[in-house]
């Protein structure tokens, strides 16, 4: 285990640590003269070289996954997009970092603003993309600001306005600051907050990338996944591919984290298939002294729980969807022996009733009912029919019965927290307690 | 026939707003097809002078971006950060998520409300402090963490609680 903090950059090689090698030669990187000194536009400039669909291929042939938790292949996803009717066609960045324990969108954002642009200007160059909007949270406010310095950097350079450096391409960006709602980290809940309306999930189909921003043609990416780009037009998707080659299907590298009561929290870039293990012991420094690893969530607060035996299984979307979790995000959030899971896992269901759009009934009315019964069992009030109650919400609030994501997402860590630590719910029943009718609740 | 509408008269907008307001809202509404998309940006920035938006200002609004004051009324009170009742001079927001909450962010909230004598959700009868929940900051390696107005602050120990309120008069 190691006694220090380690850096999210590793040794700051570009070709093993494609997102962050630069921090390893500067703090940060936010002017676009540093940034183009460290290779910056490079990969951007060669993708101008080549034809839309030239590098739509590399792309698909990189098979890089979004990296805002749900793992959707970015290729297939611009693929579908509708065919350019000369109208307008609308790339999204969700900066809406959101998603709890998640903290890698702002140190991107924060000290390699011109990475993001730049991954959006590939893509907006291959998908002939008119706007581009980066949708980022309120509360990033140093965030913003530097991404609006960065915008007016590149416009200066010619990266940006009309018949961007003579291809003909006329591209403009905007940053677009939200005013809170974990919802609308959804993408079609963020098109509606793009367009000033309430935060409400669309229906699909259609597709945001048939009907999406306006009704017209949109594909909304995450921060990360953008950041991926450059890289791969520079060096190529083979090289993208061997980055994990060994240790996991899902090609590349991806922002690892850790928080909870470890050693040294934080963010590192590592390739996919690291071990929770190599995570929490070899970069986090371990569990703080004294405590031992009871539970961790892999990646955010909608991802299920898992136990200690789990901390040697690479982390991979296959991998972690076979043990009963999801990857999500990828910073996992450990707790120890001494938390007691009903609170933790009351905590989790809270946060997901107060952040329920309210659209739909299940999700609205739904989740408050767990946060009851969750809250009956911690104080010593539940009876057994609580727990049950409990595990029947995991199925009706379920993917199919509610309008969007958002319900099944809370039922994730309810459900790991059921399945590997029950008798710790069981526990806090006391038969002798007044019972909680939670159907009356 | 006579057709009823519930079309109020419309505001003087000048009479509410400043100059500096309006620009602001124009400026924000070049950036997108249709004007109610500005509708954050606008009532963000007109919530920067008093810390919340009151009627007369989301008429104003309304009328700048073209959608019907109720339509306003929708959004605004969709959004927690946008405030349609007054606050205090200095909001402070809680991390009160699951990475804040694994170290500790449900005793600091008691730490405040017992040092603000308020609960979530109410403000100090000197009008200094409002007291709210938020979700994930994002800055999970440095909890619990919260913010108060722009500034956030990381690693908050129950003991700095004090310290911490003094900065903001």
């Amino acid at each position: 285990m190691n006694t220090e903090p380690k850096p999210i950059y590793g040794d700051g090689n570009p070709e093993t640590h494609p997102l962050t090698w630069r921090l390893n030669k500067q703090e940060h990187v936010r002017s676009a003269d540093d940034y183009e000194a460290l290779e910056g536009y490079a990969g951007f400039k060669k993708a101008l070289g080549m034809k839309p669909s030239e590098v739509l291929d590399v792309i698909k042939a990189a098979t890089v996954k979004g990296r805002g938790g749900a793992g959707f292949p970015a290729g297939i996803k611009w693929s579908l997009m509708a065919p350019n009717d000369g109208g307008p066609r609308y790339l999204i960045c969700n900066a809406d970092e959101m998603e709890p324990g998640t903290f890698k969108d702002r140190l991107l954002m924060e000290q390699l603003p011109h990475q993001l642009i730049e991954g959006m200007l590939i893509a907006g160059y291959t998908l002939e993309a008119t706007h581009g909007y980066i949708f980022i949270r309120g509360e990033y406010i140093e965030a913003a600001g530097y991404l609006n310095e960065a915008l007016e950097q590149v416009r200066a350079k010619g990266y940006l306005g009309e018949n961007i450096l003579g291809t003909g391409w006329n591209f403009e960006m905007h940053v677009h600051t939200g005013a809170g709602r974990y919802i609308c980290g959804e993408e079609t809940a963020l098109i509606n907050s793009l367009e000033g309306r309430r935060a409400n999930p669309r229906t699909k189909p259609p597709f945001p990338q048939v009907a999406g921003a306006w009704g017209r043609p949109t594909i909304v990416n995450n921060v990360e996944t953008y950041n991926n780009l450059p890289a791969i037009m520079l060096r190529g998707p083979e090289w993208y591919i061997n980055l994990s080659a060994g240790k996991s299907k899902d090609p590349g590298t991806k922002i690892y984290g850790a928080s909870g009561k470890v050693k040294f929290p934080g963010l590192w870039e590592l390739p996919f298939g690291t071990t929770a293990r190599e995570v929490i012991e070899d970069h986090a420094g371990g569990m703080r002294d004294g405590l031992t690893l009871k539970a961790w969530l892999p990646g955010g607060a909608s991802t299920d729980f898992l136990a200690a035996e789990h901390i040697d299984l690479p982390m991979d979307a296959e991998t972690i969807m076979k043990a009963g979790s999801r990857l999500g995000t990828c910073l996992l959030m450990v707790v120890d022996e001494t938390q007691c899971m009903v609170s933790a896992t009351r905590n989790l269901e809270e946060f997901f009733a107060r952040e329920s759009c309210g659209f739909c009934t299940p999700c609205r009315d739904g989740l408050p009912w767990a946060v009851k019964a969750l809250k009956a069992l911690e104080t010593g009030q539940g009876k057994m029919e609580d727990i049950e109650h409990l595990s029947e919400l995991t199925k009706k609030l379920w993917i199919g019965k509610t309008f969007c994501a958002h319900a099944p997402g809370a039922m994730e860590p309810l459900m790991g927290a059921l399945k590997y630590f029950r008798h710790e719910f069981e526990a806090k029943v006391k038969t002798h307690a007044p019972a909680l009718d939670v159907e009356q609740a | 026939m006579m057709i009823l509408t519930d079309k109020k008269p419309r505001v003087n907008v000048e009479g509410i707003l400043t100059a500096e307001e309006i620009h602001d809202i124009e400026h924000h509404i070049d950036h997108y097809p249709y004007p109610r998309a500005a509708s954050l940006d606008a009532l963000k920035g007109v919530q920067r002078r008093n810390g919340w938006v009151d009627d007369a200002q989301m008429n104003a609004i309304a009328q700048l971006l073209s959608i019907s004051v109720a339509d306003l009324e929708g959004v605004a009170t969709f959004y927690n950060r946008i405030y349609r009742q007054p606050v205090g001079r200095h909001v402070i927001l809680l991390c009160d998520s699951i990475a804040c909450f694994l170290m500790g962010s449900e005793t600091l909230a008691e730490a405040f409300q017992r040092e603000l004598g308020i609960q979530y959700g109410q403000t100090t009868a000197d009008g200094r402090f409002t007291l709210l929940p938020i979700c994930c900051l994002g800055n999970c390696d440095k909890g619990p963490t919260l913010m108060i107005d722009e500034d956030t602050h990381g690693l908050v120990d129950v003991s700095s609680v004090k310290q911490l309120l003094e900065k903001y008069v």
